[in-house]
């Protein structure tokens, strides 16, 4: 059967299960775009090609699926440029379509040519240029293989508009083969094996979950894991509901601004136990004062993330989940059950304690709306069971350490890059894949205003998507930084400027809710949250709040200034 | 401290992949010393030989991180191997009657070759070690060495490859 390459793309799509796809379409994707209105795959389209990539990405993230992003040539492949950097430095598994310009033309500096392939490079784990219409499927069926095998990442496939216009025979598809790409997903035994020596020993350890505990579906066996050590586990801002949040063992987020329990266990354990991380500098802050008194255990499925940043006793290359359900076994088949879970660990849970007693998460409840007071309402509200998104900034870091995350696949932010405008887009990508869930997208009033567009998106398709904007009126991280090491002050960083966000609610055609004062927090939250539609609900939040704890940059994680 | 690493890599013949190999060298600040590209019996497949001086933790990312790549096959360390290594370089130096003697002298010792003579200018072909070649120049550095083009290193293990 002979049919066109944009029909082929079509066929693939289907093959690979993908039931929704975000994008924005112009000249060099028409002919995909006629192809895509044939056939009943739901098509989102967005109202910026950024939009269209970080939805796809939060898709990818709640549904454990590939995301799949469609926009045209020249601006619409630069324009979805930042969403892909974001998704390849959170490891999201994403098929990035671009259109191009005809083969004939690419290298003549043709109307709306890029060379996304070059652009892209850097920030995609794969990117293809696809000349040859024969090769369109295969090179198609690996960009997903490739996205989501291994360490998952975003895969660019640049289309010229011959090559969709154009006609082949249609393959079946065959077995996958690449001999250049095998990803080790068993993880070595006699390595593992150590890590229980190592835990017999220890007297005061700690387990660090990252992102790819939550890609690989480790939660329940990490949870299983450090119960029946009696470890205590913190997290990453990638990590978070990888391990619940209200379980005693729950030190809260480590790094930058995670919780002074967290960071001082880090600095004092002896045995660090790291899961799916890559020492991000905002974790470990001056890496020489890291966990300087641990042996260092290392499990990951990327080798290039281990012994990078920090010295590792025991790298382990291989699938986290697997990783941890064989060190389960091995804990199940012990003999000296309390050689494991530590008669020798009441010492240091108790000075855990302590730390979390004498110095708790906290904030001063005076004045006005506290944003931190709003988001442990919103958790309250939501019975801690919303998909939370985020935008960047204090709003961020609020909702990482006040939302208390249970469940993983919750929990969906920028995290390495940190892209101001990624939450409202995310809000929809969750919303699309979940659709019986409450997705509340956490924001700031500056990001807010970087994808607003995509309230057009959530009302086009009646995504009940909730935006929570904690409005100070600043670009409120970067005015911490300004007040806390520029001697205050506020270069380009107050927002006095900004639109009502309750009239543009209203103009966008949804439901628009503002509180000025602590009693209306409630009431807010209650409404917009019982409404049916997309709701925008604006908090007027004391301005000059600041988060924390904080750990001045290169300074070692110990160092924290506090409330 | 720094080591010299040679580095050994089989990648898919296909546009692009110097870019991405290059790339991956620049975006982290990572050095290359040499680089030689070329088909290996196999057309589809590329051996690039690159000469790297970085300290072993940052060496051990390198290879890591050129493994990474969607469209590199195989990355072999030669450096603590038995290989042999050999570099070609045409070199066009001046000779004027008084040193021509000399220089095809020195040009026997080290059994390279004149492929080209001009009025006041040998050119010579060698084909050598980087030490031999290194000694090779400084011995023709006093008559006045006006170019030099060198392939970069080529490197074939004596044994069947290890990782
Ligand atoms: C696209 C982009 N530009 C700039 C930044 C730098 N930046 C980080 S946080 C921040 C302020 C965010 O302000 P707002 O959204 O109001 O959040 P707040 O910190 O006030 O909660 C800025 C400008 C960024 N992260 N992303
Ligand atoms: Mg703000």
């Amino acid at each position: 059967m002979e049919l066109t390459g944009a029909e082929i793309i079509m066929k693939v799509l289907k093959e690979e299960e993908v039931d929704a796809i975000f994008g924005y379409p112009g000249g060099a994707v028409l002919d995909i775009y006629d192809a895509l209105a044939k056939t009943d795959l739901r098509h989102f389209f967005v109202r910026h090609e950024q939009g269209a990539v970080h939805a796809a990405d939060s898709y990818a993230r709640a549904t454990q699926k590939v995301g799949v992003a469609l926009v045209t040539s020249g601006p619409g492949a630069t324009n979805a440029v930042t969403g892909i950097a974001s998704a390849n430095s959170d490891s999201i598994p994403m098929v990035v379509i671009t259109g191009q310009v005809s083969s004939a033309l690419i290298g003549n500096d043709a109307f709306q040519e890029v060379d996304i392939v070059g652009i892209t490079r850097p920030c995609t784990k794969h990117n293809y240029l696809v000349k040859d219409i024969k090769k369109l499927a295969k090179t198609l069926r690996e960009a997903f293989h490739i996205a989501r095998t291994g360490r998952p990442g975003p895969v660019l496939v640049d289309i010229p508009k011959d090559v969709t216009i154009a006609k082949t025979e249609w393959v079946e598809r065959d077995l996958l083969k690449m001999r250049s790409f095998n990803p080790t997903y068993k993880p070595n035994k006699k390595q593992l094996c150590k890590v229980i020596d190592l835990i017999k020993e220890a007297k005061k350890p700690v387990i660090f979950a990252g992102g790819g505990a939550i890609i690989s579906g480790a939660s329940e066996e990490l949870t299983k894991f450090a119960q029946a050590t009696n470890i205590p586990v913190t997290g990453s801002l990638m990590g978070l509901g990888s391990f619940p949040g209200t379980d005693p063992l729950w030190l809260g987020m480590l790094g930058m601004h995670g919780t002074y329990r967290a960071n001082m266990a880090i600095s004092e354990c002896d045995l660090l136990i790291a899961i799916g991380v890559r020492f991000d500098d905002r974790v470990t802050g001056k890496t020489d004062e890291f966990a300087q008194n641990a042996q260092v255990v290392q499990i990951d499925i990327d080798p290039t993330s281990i012994q990078k940043n920090v010295p590792v006793k025991i790298p382990v290359v291989g699938d986290c989940n697997l990783a941890l359900q064989y060190l389960n076994v091995k804990i199940d088949e012990e003999e000296d059950k309390a050689s494991l879970n530590g008669i020798n660990k009441d010492e240091w849970l108790q000075k855990i304690s302590d730390w979390k007693s004498t110095t708790p998460l906290k904030y001063d409840h005076n004045g006005q709306i506290k944003p931190q007071y709003v988001i442990e309402k919103l958790h309250e509200f939501t019975d801690g069971d919303a998909i939370i998104t985020t935008e960047v900034g204090q709003n961020q870091m609020w909702a990482a350490q006040y939302y208390h995350f249970n469940k993983p696949h919750h929990f969906i932010t920028s995290g390495g890059l940190g892209v101001m405008g990624f939450g409202l887009p995310a809000a929809i990508g969750a919303q699309v894949g979940c659709p019986d869930k409450m997705v509340v997208d956490i924001a700031g009033d500056g990001s807010i205003q970087m994808n607003i567009q995509e309230m057009a998106t959530a009302v086009q398709y009646g995504l009940p998507v909730k935006i929570v904007i904690l409005n100070n009126r600043y670009l409120g991280m970067v005015r911490q930084w300004q007040e806390l090491f520029y001697d205050g002050v506020y270069s380009s960083t107050t927002l006095d400027h900004n639109p009502d966000f309750v009239k543009l609610a209203e103009a966008y055609g949804a439901k628009g809710l503002r509180a000025e004062t602590t009693d209306q927090v409630e009431a807010v939250l209650k409404e917009g949250l019982e409404t049916k539609g997309p709701v925008i609900m604006e908090f007027v939040v004391e301005r000059e709040e600041n988060v924390y704890p904080m750990v001045p940059a290169g300074k070692a994680i110990t160092q924290m200034l506090l409330v | 401290m720094e080591e010299k690493h040679i580095l050994s890599i089989l990648v898919d013949n296909e546009p692009g992949v110097l870019s991405r190999i290059a790339g991956l060298f620049s975006g982290r600040g990572y050095n290359i010393d040499s680089l030689s590209v070329a088909e290996t019996i196999e057309p589809d497949i590329s051996r690039i030989t690159m000469i790297t001086t970085a300290d072993r933790v940052i060496i051990e990312q390198i290879k890591k991180q050129l493994h990474k790549l969607i469209n590199v096959i195989k990355v072999y360390d030669l450096t603590d191997q038995k290989y042999v290594q050999r570099e070609l370089a045409l070199i066009k130096v001046h000779a004027k009657s008084e040193n021509r003697a000399e220089i095809l002298r020195i040009v026997d010792i080290f059994r390279s070759k004149v492929v080209d003579v001009g009025i006041d200018h040998f050119t010579i072909e060698i084909s050598a070690s980087i030490e031999k070649l290194e000694a090779f120049l400084m011995l023709l550095k006093p008559m006045g060495i006006m170019e030099i083009v060198r392939t970069g290193s080529v490197v074939i293990g004596r044994n069947n490859l290890k990782d």
